[in-house]
């Protein structure tokens, strides 16, 4: 089976995953990022190079966050932006999400941004959509989100600038982060040597040592010697099942302070996709401290989007 | 009418038969095997050189989606489908809309079936009134009105004491019932193995215990209670163990594996692809080749299609929106040979396992073409490959996970009762 | 046909000589990747450009997108002086049919407004597709349309001319 994400001539399509994307590709679009973070910083933040496409953003979840940072690195890409937050129009009306994208591909869209609950919906869309089109994920379900997993190896290689020596240690709920397996499929195919994920067991998934990690339950051993911390965002929702017991009890035994921090190495990044919970997964003196990158993150994440969006569109 | 079906492969393993011999049918019945009878003249004759003929074939679950969701499929399609595919008796599950719950809807159907007479239609009455697992069943009078067992299809039973309840009730009158090991609450949001591929999908996960716990639990009712029950799609490798235990221990179980289960693993769920996902999840490849061996060893008694033809539409969705099952009545021959071949084992093997074995599960008297008995028999062509195409189903879903695939096995004809419902043009 | 490419060094000191009288403190020169920037950076240090060398890859300007997708190596753009009110020097290698000048001027304008621009070229082989004209030229040179022209450099520096496939 060809992968989905791939056209005939072997480039890509659509971005719907990071496994299995070859090293060079990745590579090219956090070189491309380059230069584009370049462009951001200029008096006029804008290029020509999507002049005249269309981009749609099909937020089925809402997430007023990605959906601007897809927007602006669209519009920095002088293309005409549509938002749709379908989560609250068609849906609901029974529509079925193969209706709503052929409804858009007749409003002769160029590229779709989907996000969506439910993990596989972009991958649905791409395999349906006519061939000129390409389809962005940028989240689905627990699945992936490839977008954020390339801004978080732009930022480690931004600070760390060699993978293959690198310590990586994920925390919190892996269990239901498209983050962290986006992140964990790019840092192994970067060829990142030292990859671990950090949690309680109800939010560590099954079989989570297939995917190249090393599971540890305990913070403390887990954040030794790392170069690079990545905090996920505990949703608050998991508190009420039964998961977890409380948000106190996850942060006493999870959650990242100066003092779990000292036990990293002393140049040791703090990242952390946004938006952040603070005093439940990470302590305001570290989020706010000298070892946080989490906003740089955010600057870099709009010009992978752009990098992504141009080489898509020039597939 | 007189049907001489002359120089087969006659494969009854009901009466241990694998040779060549004719088959002479007459008034619906088996009249002679091998030697003609005097005065025997046929109306018709079936040239087999070349192809197999065995009994017709039994499927113990197929969902033919009437009452109630006929945009899925409707009796007349399906019951055709049973036809091109050799299978002239099957059960039926009660997750019909409404269930299966009282002696009037199952009259109906079986009425519905008979007037249509492509196949003998067995219904499985529900366990529970509207499978809401609180209230039993008049489950007598719905075995007068012809239920065969009892079960709760797919639907969980969460309530303990009612399935205990149900078990007394049930070997009280010695039904057997038939029941899909899933701990409910293990098993809740799940839409796939709890492994690897779930993982990485980013799949909400059933572990295997969850059929392993469930195991456990009807076994010990089953000490309890006395009651026999028939476990459906078994889908682990500890659950064959257990089984084999049960087995070796005596207790009146049996067991079958749907056809997807013994051929296809969790890694054909590839891209979120959704006619892989069906009840229960594809496991991973080494429970996989445990169903393989327990159907070697008979742990497993039986193959079964767990046909269940979905609309398009309910497919074209997100892989845990959309619906789960896979239409399966005309995979049910190519499927069990395609095991056969694979195992190294004689073709009786795996003919055994979806007629004479499922057969003796329903409790009925067929899958076997002893003289004088009812005349349902399948002729096929064992050597014949072809790949699966959606036109070529009959049913009405084309929902499977093998289109574009190679199967072996094609269906030349079909009788029930002597009469041929089904022959295969010559395409 | 065998086309006799001229000697870069010689063409780049022509250049030299041409620029010269037009350079003021205030001048600043741009090169534009890959082969105007080999071009750039010897006529910065020959001219002894008081301002720093500012250097463009305008991939993201290019006219051709829709049909050729974005170039698989994009180098960033780097202008480290106030574009606004500047005389600018745009300086490349070949000029041809003028659209990778073109993306270079809308490139330099989303930097700020120039006070003017003029360009130097190593090579014109004519073939021009939109208005743009050199001030500034090496030499004048008739190429078939089927050859690529471009200036390398070799590792000790020499500059050369080749044809690329």
């Amino acid at each position: 089976m060809r992968n989905p994400q791939l056209n005939e001539k072997g480039e890509l399509q659509h971005l719907l995953t990071i496994e299995g994307l070859p090293r060079e590709t990745i590579t090219h679009i956090l070189d491309t990022a380059t230069s584009f973070v370049g462009v951001t910083a200029r008096e006029v933040k804008k290029v020509p190079l999507l002049r005249g496409k269309s981009v749609f953003n099909l937020f089925f979840e809402n997430s007023t966050r990605t959906r601007t940072t897809f927007e602006i690195a669209a519009k920095r890409l002088s293309a005409d932006v549509i938002n749709l937050n379908i989560a609250v129009s068609s849906h609901a009306k029974g529509e079925t999400l193969l209706d709503t994208v052929d409804n858009l591909s007749a409003m002769h869209a160029d590229m779709f941004v989907v996000r969506h609950a439910e993990s596989g919906a972009p991958h649905l869309i791409a395999s349906h959509v006519a061939s000129h089109l390409h389809v962005v994920n940028a989240g689905d379900g627990r699945h992936a989100h490839p977008t954020q997993g390339l801004l978080d190896l732009y930022t480690i290689r931004h600070f760390k600038k060699d993978f293959t020596r690198l310590s990586v240690a994920i925390v919190g709920d892996v269990l239901h982060s498209r983050v962290a397996r986006s992140l964990i499929h790019a840092l192994t195919i970067m060829g990142t040597p030292d990859l671990r994920v950090i949690g309680p067991m109800t939010l560590i998934p099954a079989g989570a040592e297939k995917l190249g990690v090393k599971v540890y339950y305990d913070l403390a051993q887990g954040l030794r010697d790392v170069d690079v911390v990545v905090m996920l965002r505990l949703q608050s929702e998991r508190m009420r099942g039964a998961l977890l017991p409380s948000a106190q009890e996850f942060f006493k035994y999870y959650g990242l302070t100066p003092e779990k921090l000292a036990l990293a190495k002393p140049d040791a990044i703090v990242m952390h996709p946004g938006p952040l919970n603070r005093g439940v997964e990470i302590d305001s003196a570290v989020a706010d401290g000298s070892h946080a990158v989490i906003l740089s993150q955010v600057t870099f994440g709009i010009a992978v989007r752009m990098a992504v969006m141009s080489i898509l569109a020039g597939n | 009418m007189k049907i001489h079906i002359k120089n087969g492969r006659l494969i009854d393993p009901g009466n241990d038969i694998d040779a060549q011999a004719d088959l002479y049918v007459a008034a619906g019945k088996i009249a002679a095997v091998g030697t003609e009878p005097r005065g025997f003249s046929a109306n018709r004759t079936i040239n087999a050189t070349g192809l197999v003929v065995c009994p017709g074939l039994i499927d113990l679950s197929a969902r033919l989606r009437e009452p109630g969701l006929e945009y899925k499929a409707t009796l007349e399609s399906e019951l055709l489908a049973a036809a091109a595919g050799g299978v002239t008796s099957l059960a039926c599950p009660p997750d019909t809309e409404p269930p299966l719950d009282e002696p009037g809807l199952v009259e109906m159907l079986k009425h519905r079936a008979k007037t249509l007479n492509l196949a003998h239609v067995y219904p499985i009455g529900a366990l529970t009134v509207g499978l809401a697992g609180e209230q039993l069943t008049e489950m007598a009078e719905l075995r007068d009105a012809g239920c065969v067992g009892f079960s709760h299809a797919d639907v969980p039973l969460l309530d303990s004491q009612v399935l205990w309840r149900a078990l007394q009730y049930a070997s009280t009158f010695g039904f057997c019932v038939w029941l899909r090991p899933q701990d409910a609450y293990l098993s809740k949001d799940g839409v796939a193995h709890d492994g690897e591929v779930a993982t990485r999908l980013g799949l909400a996960g059933i572990p295997a215990f969850a059929e392993t716990i469930a195991i456990a639990t009807i076994v010990e009712l089953m000490r309890a209670t006395g009651a026999r029950v028939h476990l459906c799609r078994l889908s682990t490798r500890d659950g064959v163990e257990m089984v084999r235990a049960a087995k070796r221990d005596g207790l009146p179980i049996s067991c079958d594996v749907g056809i997807h289960h013994a051929h296809l693993s969790e890694m054909d769920l590839a891209y979120f692809d959704a006619h892989c996902y069906l009840k229960p999840p594809l496991r991973s490849a080494r429970d996989r080749d445990a169903l393989r061996q327990g159907l070697m060893d008979g742990t497993i008694d039986a193959f079964c299609s767990d046909h269940a033809p979905v609309d398009e539409d309910s497919k074209l969705l997100p892989f845990a929106e959309s619906e789960a099952g896979a239409t399966g009545l005309e995979l049910l021959l190519p499927l069990a040979l395609k095991w056969a071949m694979e195992m190294k084992v004689p073709l009786s093997k795996a003919i055994a396992r979806i007629t004479r074995e499922p057969a003796r599960i329903l409790g009925v008297d067929a899958g076997h073409l002893s003289v004088g008995h009812t005349a349902d028999i399948c002729v096929f062509d064992a050597e014949h490959y072809a790949k699966l195409s959606a036109t070529a189903l009959k049913s009405q879903g084309k929902n499977t996970p093998f289109l574009g695939i190679d199967l072996p096995g094609k269906v030349r004809y079909t009788l029930l009762q002597g009469q041929v419902v089904y022959e295969a043009g010559n395409a | 046909m065998t086309i006799v490419l001229p000697d870069p060094e010689a063409l780049c000191e022509e250049l030299v000589q041409q620029l010269r009288p037009h350079v003021t403190p205030d001048t600043a020169l741009v090169g534009i990747h890959t082969g105007g920037v080999y071009l750039a950076e010897r006529l910065h240090a020959a001219l002894g450009v008081a301002v720093p060398l500012g250097v463009l890859d305008i991939s993201f300007y290019r006219d051709d997108f829709d049909k050729t997708g974005l170039h698989p190596q994009i180098k960033p753009s780097k202008i480290p002086f106030e574009v606004a009110g500047r005389h600018i020097i745009l300086v490349d290698d070949v000029l041809y049919t003028g659209r990778t000048v073109r993306g270079a001027m809308h490139e330099l304008f989303d930097y700020g407004r120039p006070a003017s621009i003029s360009l130097a070229v190593l090579i014109d082989r004519g073939g021009r597709e939109l208005p743009v004209a050199a001030q500034f030229i090496g030499a004048r040179l008739e190429v078939p349309s089927d050859h690529m022209l471009v200036l390398d450099r070799y590792e000790n520096g020499k500059l050369r001319l080749k044809f690329d496939a």
